[in-house]
């Protein structure tokens, strides 16, 4: 990568990784099977594929939310034991503690390890870095959709993860807000050069923003396949090359045979 | 990145005051309390006696110098007041439209007390006095009310703060401890529905003094709503606050009172209301029983001597007593929870 900064990504590890759950009728759903993927230090990695195809088991493995049933997750050649500051998570829905203001939701990583006096103003920057400042003491419900997940990302990132655990950020947002963050990711990540992996459902925003797609398949779930995004940045959407990426990408998941065949594309 | 931003910050500095049901013409409303202090006191001095009045310390004093048409004089007086004060300062303008139809209805009831029972002697006397004797009563008797009073504040506060630390603690350990909770719902389902007031043989026989064993029964009323809606509030703590907490580096003790006790707020708060509710209940009845102090204490006496003047000056007093520590408990919960969105209004 070409800035200076781009040094607190770590290396994220997946080897051989299983996960099976017990349902309630005790039955057993095999959620992952025998996956591998790694993730280099400062890379941008999407996981795409159908729902229950284990994006999110994978990304809470990562967290360490969850254990594996067999294999092994590192980070930087640790174990993942547990969840920890140096691998942060971003929901779907923003999941902000509505009790406390902007600015306190971001000082809560610091604040739960102790580090709030020594750090607190960093978190000035943070509310710059993700364009919050006239937002610093509005409770959550006062924020719209982009502007809470803006929160939860400066919240997540004031830790200085090396790993980004992204699950569907942008998935609640829409249309404009969405593209509109995108680029703010690709700030964030081309200044901090965090290491990210992202779980999305949308084929556009994975060949947007990643360096790699890992497409996943459903039942057990398991990575089929994985596409280098090898375009420079900034990224065109109608360019030549992305729409040829798209459709590889498109096939990959056999959806070009559902559409019509004298059907052209509306572009 | 800032072209999407909806402006949360008016809403949040001036939150829109709905004042439902104001009357569409404010002359009239404003001054609406004035019209009904002139017909109260026509009411009084105008209009015969039909009830036979017990002595009473009233009859050293000039009929008009008796604290009931003082008191509406002051009604009055405070109303014209108001109604030039909210002619002349706007600030005061919505609030002076809120409360002048409240205080002139409040006064009109005044007026039917008194027609069905000193002027006509519909309900009779001695259990049902009229205004004069009532106000009569509180003011003669104001040392004591007011002495009982805050002896009530005082055994209540005690109670209310055993039963709320209790139940804190107990509510937190049970809802955060799956196998604690196990053991524990059980046997809170079993002893937490008796009232209290059923354990006052038992209690009874615990302490010498009748204070503790109110103190302890009033602590045991609020200790279980507090326990129940407590635990309920952080077993039922959104899992993704735990994770999100977690994945930024928090331990148990930031997890327990930063993320699970805040979250759990809304619920805590409907068990100290309703452990409110119960700490009255269990006042009263622990003060006409064993405390020889308060205001259940002096409505029980009073009741003895067939007073019924000062029963009804005490029910007075204990209605505003009550009413005043609900409202501060509104107030506390709107202060603290000024983070929820929609909250029920007092």
């Amino acid at each position: 990568m070409n800035n200076p900064r781009a040094a607190e990504g770590a290396v994220l590890v997946a080897r051989n990784v299983s996960k099976a759950f017990t349902a309630a009728d005790g039955s057993t759903v095999v959620a992952l099977e025998r996956v591998s993927l790694e993730v280099a230090a400062g890379e941008l990695v999407s996981l795409v594929g159908p729902s229950g195809c284990g994006k999110s088991t994978l990304l809470r493995l990562a967290a360490g939310l969850d254990h594996p049933t067999a294999g092994e997750l590192t980070v930087g050649n640790e174990p993942i034991a547990g969840p920890s500051a140096d691998r942060g998570l971003v929901f779907q829905d923003p999941t902000l503690f509505p009790w406390l203001t902007v600015r306190r939701n971001i000082e809560a990583g610091l604040a739960a390890r102790g580090q709030l006096r020594r750090r607190r103003r960093e978190v000035d920057e943070y509310l710059t870095l993700v364009g919050l400042d006239g937002f610093a003491d509005a409770y959550p419900h006062q924020l719209s959709g982009g502007m809470a997940q803006r929160a939860a990302l400066a919240r997540a990132l004031v830790n200085h993860p090396g790993v980004l655990l992204l699950d569907e950020p942008l998935g609640a947002l829409d249309q404009f807000t969405r593209m509109r963050m995108q680029d703010e990711l690709l700030r964030i990540w081309a200044a901090r050069g965090t290491t990210m992996l992202l779980v999305t459902h949308d084929i556009d925003e994975a060949l947007y923003l990643s360096d790699r797609i890992a497409v996943m398949s459903p039942r057990p779930g398991r990575i089929d396949r994985i596409l280098d995004v090898a375009l420079p940045r900034p990224r065109h959407r109608n360019d030549r090359r992305f729409l040829d990426l798209r459709s590889r990408l498109l096939e990959a998941f056999d959806l070009t045979c559902v559409e019509p065949a004298p059907a052209s594309p509306p572009h | 990145m800032t072209a999407n931003v909806a402006d949360p910050l008016p809403r949040a500095a001036a939150p829109p005051v709905r004042r439902g049901g104001v009357p569409a013409r404010p002359v009239v409303a404003v001054l609406a309390p004035v019209v009904a202090a002139a017909v109260a006191l026509a009411v009084h001095f105008a209009l015969p006696d039909g009830q036979l009045a017990p002595l009473s310390w009233l009859d050293s004093l000039p009929s008009w110098r008796h604290p009931y048409p003082v008191a509406v004089a002051a009604v009055a007086v405070g109303a014209i007041l108001a109604a030039v004060g909210q002619a002349v300062l706007p600030s005061l303008r919505s609030a002076v439209r809120h409360a002048a139809p409240l205080v002139a209805g409040a006064v009109g009831l005044v007026i039917a007390w008194e027609v069905v029972t000193t002027k006509l002697n519909w309900l009779h006397q001695p259990f049902f006095p009229g205004p004069d004797e009532v106000f009569g009563a509180m003011v003669e008797d104001r040392e004591i009310l007011l002495e009982s009073a805050w002896h009530s504040l005082w055994l209540l506060a005690a109670g209310y703060a055993v039963g709320v630390t209790a139940g804190l603690v107990t509510g937190v350990v049970v809802g955060w401890f799956p196998r604690v909770r196990y053991w524990a719902m059980p046997a809170l389902k079993f002893v937490g529905p008796i009232p209290a007031t059923a354990l006052i043989p038992l209690v009874m026989t615990l302490w010498k003094d009748s204070f503790p064993c109110a103190v302890a029964l009033i602590g045991f009323a609020v200790w279980f709503p507090m326990t129940i809606l407590t635990s309920s509030g952080i077993a039922n703590v959104r899992l993704a606050y735990l994770d999100v907490a977690r994945t930024l580096g928090a331990g148990r003790f930031y997890l327990i009172f930063h993320v699970a006790i805040p979250a759990a707020l809304p619920n805590i708060f409907i068990g100290l209301f309703m452990g409110l509710g119960a700490s009255f209940l269990t006042l009263i009845v622990a003060e006409t029983v064993g405390v020889q102090a308060g205001l259940g204490w002096y409505l029980r006496w009073q009741q003895g001597y067939m007073e019924y003047a000062k029963v009804y000056a005490t029910l007075i007093l204990s209605a505003v007593f009550f009413s005043t520590l609900m409202t501060v408990l509104f107030k506390v919960r709107d202060r603290v929870l000024k983070w929820q969105k929609g909250v029920i209004k007092w």
